[in-house]
């Protein structure tokens, strides 16, 4: 199996290519399967990887293929790795990829640019393969740069639309803020230990004594580029947006896999950050910010899709809080939950959205269970597994979370609980209006009502299981059994835990768990009293006021930067372009051949032709000669 | 011997192409004269040994009286420099195939006379020959500006001629100073400016001279005014000409004639170059943000780019200098690329605002994937020659200063940000009525379009190759500096 690692990114790339060169020449029925067929074939060769490394604990596949950089005696290879936390994420990518790409077969059907579609998706998932295998941060950049390329092509996949592409170019843009600081970090790294290998990297750190000033610089400016790629604040209005392109797309690139990119690389970087506690301060205290704000926007908002954007990017929060306070395989335990249910909850939307011809807003939906049986149960199962009710997967790794922030500090802890309602709140909201009730949309879309077709409902099904059973991957502690995710991760981050700060107590868990429950079924209740008996139905935009209103407009974050950063630096640029460039060094230089100009134009007169002048010149001359002489 | 016989391989094509009568197969004849220079090259290279020092020298005294040789000979450097050239020629004239060439005879004259004076610059291992090489340049690309160029030429062509020209009297200023230092009987060659022993503040004093020579011409900031217009105005091939391979003469010359003469001169000044490049950097993308012509933009977008090159260069390490090199090929390669298709644009267009544009993918997929790709290499991303460069430059910088590494580094930001609006502009959107009548590319174009992918992938996921050829000879010439690559 261990020869075979090249393979996994290789035969989506070979999907690209076919799509890509043959374009709207390969068949529409033949173009999907190839796309698919070739993250099964990579889903395949991790599982046999998986069950290699599932036999010796210390077992890390690595492979040198060759030598990519160099200068001076540095060199670095291309070369890649797969130990517990990578094939953790490859299993998530390549598993959810595929069943995301056979469901845009039935959801892009329609579609005029099938083959560039699928084209885009494998290069995207290529990419994101290449991020988890490298063995190196550079090879680790060069995926993240080239997952950030594919979220912009697909994000204004639909490129007539020039609103589309604003959304993918603000993408890339911020994304590249976060990347310029990922950039910077690896040269501190560089810098400081002599190489960009994990391996020689970390056994570096090993040696250094705690909370060294360079160390929480590489691990802050390394965070930065977390903040672009998985969206927390302040780079994180890019995601919202986002939501232009397709909505499978939404669903692979956008909640279950890319965005988690931030979150690996501190997994993956555990070593550093334990040795930097004020940058891991840093780390979960913007999570929890960006957790309890998303949430609170989530509230009021009325675009399908929106609410789960919004529900990610507070979801994110989670996992870096979690990172925060060092329980790392947490983290990396809510990446994968959250990855089967948020790609199902997207997938679902994507089904209701296919159902009402486009529509997004679920002021005009409603009563959608009777016309989609499939998609209603599995977003209901989606929706109890991220609201956190047992037993589905969302309890058992949003628990973990809240479990590590109190042993940390009550504060982070009770913020973070706070969130947590937040997120029920929202996402039954969202459920209950667009499934429950009378519907609201027009007689047309009505009669057209129709559950997708199989190639849809299915991954719906898969991912609906994934996301009930998911969690038993990390049971905790009071039910007595194993805890199969920490003990996978152990080599990965035993020697970070060692720092780790114990562990809840039993009573904490049992209160923790019991409370939870009450307060989910209060709010259940509360929420369905509002929106299905009361059949309270969001007010118009412009009727909102107040504090609500402050919410519905996202805080005015993007008002914010449009006023103060992007409308500025059009200003400056043409302003510096008018008066600096061509007003002012471009004038100076002009200026030096006027200046040659009108000199000779005066030298000139001298040549009179007037041959007393000459001779006086002369004379004038020499005895300034002398006296040079004299003087010298 | 040998290099010398590359040296006058495009002095044939000059002379050979004048016996052509018809315009059409003048172009095809030139093209295949532009391939005796690369063969000649490719030959070169399989024979070059990278740890061999300087090959395949030819030395002969030419005024032996005032100790002038003709001393050319190729290292590392020298080679990938002569290879950029001597790969970019064949490319500049391909680009000519289904373009109408007044007066084609003397266009691609001196097209070669251009090709033989800059790989005279990048071989001449005397300094007198070097200076020679370096004024001939400029008379084959002020003539194509000349009279090929746009609408405003006249006043242009002269600027550049007289800003470019007057820099380099600095630089013959500070060679007759080396000349006057070396022991009786005095000479120009590049080994005896090796030997001098000269005191740090008389090498203050030559890095200016040659400083302004080579800063005028990269441009470095704020000596740049003279190339935008310049760049705009002349036609196609002159603007790749003069971005492709001319600007880099001053890298090339940085790193031949001041690193490992006047260490001690750059250890003086380079926060003030390094500075100087850096404020370029920002400064020339805010101009790329604010222009609205897209051949002006890229023209400000490449003063970014060489900008950052200088700043590697002065870092004076080998990361910087290992990243500037394979920039400085990169960056050839993606600037024909970008001049190309921005000369796409106004054949079918007739003018070059971006305004005007809009929703050629709808249209054209062939154009939209490679001027992505070549957009790509231009922004850096990993896995195209852009990335191989910026990344070794930046690194390189941040060993210098991590400050400057980050106000360097905002390249990476807003590189996205003028050239993805400029892509949009030009290519996304709805299909105007303009758009709709786009003639589809040519299959010459397509194929010229073809290669710049191919060059911008191939050298970003496998730079080895020349990275190797590069790697001894840079080392060499920091050891003469006296820094100690790592």
């Amino acid at each position: 199996m261990t020869n075979l690692i090249w393979l996994i990114p290789i035969l989506p790339l070979l999907g690209f290519l076919i799509n890509g060169i043959g374009n709207k020449n390969v068949p529409r029925s033949v173009s999907g399967w190839i796309a698919s067929l070739s993250v099964l074939g990579s889903f395949i060769i991790s599982i046999g990887a998986f069950g290699t490394l599932m036999a010796d604990p210390n077992l890390v596949i690595k492979a040198d293929y060759f030598e990519w950089l160099s200068a001076g005696s540095f060199t670095l290879d291309f070369g890649f790795l797969v130990d517990r936390l990578s094939i953790v994420m490859l299993l998530v990518i390549t598993g959810v990829g595929f069943l995301i790409h056979v469901y845009s077969i039935g959801y892009m059907h329609e579609e005029e640019d099938y083959a560039r579609y699928f084209a885009y998706l494998n290069l995207f998932v290529f990419f994101m393969l290449l991020l988890v295998l490298g063995s190196s941060y550079v090879l680790m950049f060069v995926g993240w740069e080239g997952v950030g390329l594919c979220s912009y092509l697909l994000i204004g996949f639909w490129f007539k639309n020039n609103a589309y592409n604003d959304a993918a170019k603000k993408a890339f843009i911020m994304n590249r803020i976060g990347d310029l600081g990922f950039l910077l970090g690896m040269f501190l790294i560089f810098q400081t230990f002599g190489s960009l290998e994990y391996d020689t990297v970390f056994a570096g750190a090993r040696q250094m004594t705690f909370d060294q000033p360079v160390l929480t610089a590489i691990t802050l400016l390394l965070f930065v580029g977390a903040m672009g790629k998985s969206a927390q604040i302040p780079l994180y209005t890019w995601l919202p947006d986002a939501m232009a392109g397709p909505t499978p797309v939404s669903a692979l690139i956008h909640a279950a896999t890319m965005v988690t990119a931030g979150i690996y690389m501190v997994v993956r970087s555990n070593v550093l950050y334990v040795m930097a506690p004020f940058s891991s301060e840093v780390v979960a205290f913007v999570g929890l910010l960006t957790a309890l704000m998303a949430g609170l926007i989530g509230l009021k908002q009325n675009d399908i899709k929106k609410v789960l954007a919004y529900s990610t990017v507070s979801q994110l929060g989670f996992m870096f809080v979690a990172l925060g306070v060092g329980a790392y395989t947490t983290a990396l335990f809510h990446v994968v939950t959250h990855a089967f249910f948020k790609a199902l909850l997207f997938l679902c939307a994507g089904s209701v959205i296919h159902a009402m011809g486009g529509e997004q807003d679920i002021r005009k939906m409603g009563g959608l269970k009777k016309a989609l049986p499939v998609t209603h149960l599995t977003f209901l199962i989606g929706t109890l597994a991220i609201a956190g009710a047992p037993p589905f997967a969302g309890f058992f790794s949003k628990d973990e979370i809240l479990a590590g922030a109190w042993t940390h500090s009550y504060l982070i802890f009770g913020i973070l609980a706070v969130s947590a309602i937040l997120t029920a709140v929202y996402m039954f909201r969202l459920y209950y209006l667009t499934f429950h009730g009378e519907f609201r949309g027009s007689k047309h879309q009505q009669e057209h009502l129709h559950e997708s077709p199989i190639s849809m409902t299915v991954p719906l099904m898969v991912l609906a299981v994934l996301s009930t059973v998911g969690g038993f991957l990390g049971m905790p502690e009071i039910f007595h059994m194993p805890h199969f995710l920490n003990n996978f991760l152990e080599p990965v981050t035993g020697w970070a835990d060692l720092y780790a700060h114990g562990h809840a107590s039993h009573t904490f868990e049992y209160t923790l768990i019991g409370s939870s429950m009450v307060l989910l079924i209060v709010i259940i209740y509360l929420v369905y009293n509002k929106y299905v008996k009361d059949a309270h139905v969001p007010k118009a935009d412009h009727l909102v006021t107040g504090f609500q209103n402050v919410l519905a407009n996202k805080f005015y974050v993007d008002e914010f930067y449009n006023t103060f950063i992007t409308k500025p630096l059009n200003v400056l640029s043409s302003f510096s372009y008018n008066w600096i460039e061509k007003g002012f060094i471009d004038r100076i230089v002009n200026s030096f051949g006027y200046l040659t100009n009108g000199a000779s134009g005066v030298l000139r007169l001298v040549q009179s032709g007037h041959i007393g002048l000459y001779i006086i010149a002369m004379v004038i001359a020499v005895i300034l000669m002398f006296v040079f002489k004299m003087i010298i | 011997m040998l290099s010398l016989l590359m040296l006058l391989l495009p002095l044939v094509g000059m002379l050979l192409i004048r016996m052509v009568s018809d315009k059409k197969s003048a172009a095809r004849v030139a093209l295949l004269l532009s391939f005796l220079p690369l063969a000649a090259t490719i030959w070169h290279a399989t024979m070059f040994d990278p740890n061999g020092g300087m090959q395949f020298v030819f030395d002969k005294w030419w005024v032996e009286s005032m100790g002038i040789s003709f001393k050319v000979g190729m290292d590392g450097l020298s080679l990938l420099m002569v290879l950029l050239t001597n790969v970019l020629v064949p490319i500049i004239i391909f680009s000519t195939f289904d373009r109408d060439i007044v007066d084609f005879k003397n266009f691609y004259s001196l097209i070669f006379l251009m090709q033989f004076a800059l790989v005279g610059v990048f071989t001449s291992l005397d300094g007198f020959l070097f200076y020679i090489f370096w004024e001939l340049a400029l008379l084959p690309i002020w003539f194509i500006c000349l009279l090929w160029g746009g609408a405003d030429r006249i006043r242009i062509t002269l600027k550049f001629f007289i800003y470019t020209l007057s820099g380099s009297l600095f630089m013959l200023v500070a060679l007759i100073y080396l000349y006057l230092q070396t022991p009786l009987p005095h000479t120009f060659s590049l080994d005896s400016f090796y030997e001098l022993a000269l005191t740090p503040s008389q090498q203050g004093w030559i890095f200016w001279g040659f400083f302004l020579a080579f800063a005028i011409k990269i441009p470095i900031f704020p000596l740049h005014t003279w190339q935008p217009d310049t760049y705009t105005n002349a036609p196609t091939q002159g603007t790749m000409l003069l971005s492709g391979i001319m600007l880099k003469m001053g890298l090339y010359g940085i790193i031949r004639w001041m690193v490992p003469v006047i260490p001690a001169g750059i250890a003086e000044w380079a926060w003030l170059a390094m500075g100087l490049s850096v404020v370029g950097i920002v400064y020339a993308s805010a101009m790329a943000i604010a222009q609205k012509d897209f051949k002006r933009l890229i023209a400000y977008s490449s003063i970014a780019h060489v900008g950052l090159i200088a700043a590697g260069i002065f870092s004076m390490n080998m990361m910087g200098m290992q990243g500037a090199v394979f920039q400085m090929l990169s960056h050839g390669v993606n600037a024909v690329g970008l001049f190309f298709i921005a000369d796409i644009l106004i054949d079918r267009y007739g003018n070059r605002e971006m305004k005007d544009m809009g929703g050629i993918a709808h249209v054209s997929s062939p154009f939209a994937i490679t001027f992505t790709i070549i957009l790509l290499g231009s922004v850096a991303l990993p896995l195209t020659n852009g990335f191989i460069g910026e990344f070794m430059l930046l690194n390189g910088v941040f060993q210098y200063s991590g400050w400057l590494a980050l106000f360097a580094g905002l390249t990476v930001i807003f590189g996205a940000v003028y050239m993805l609006r400029a892509y949009q502009r030009i290519m996304l959107g709805e299909a105007g009525e303009a758009s709709k009548s786009f003639k589809a590319l040519t299959s010459n174009e397509k194929i010229l379009l073809y290669i710049i992918v191919a060059l911008v992938i191939v050298n970003g996921v496998y730079p080895k190759p020349l990275l190797d050829i590069a790697g001894p000879s840079l080392s060499a010439i920091l050891a003469k500096a006296g820094v100690v690559s790592m």
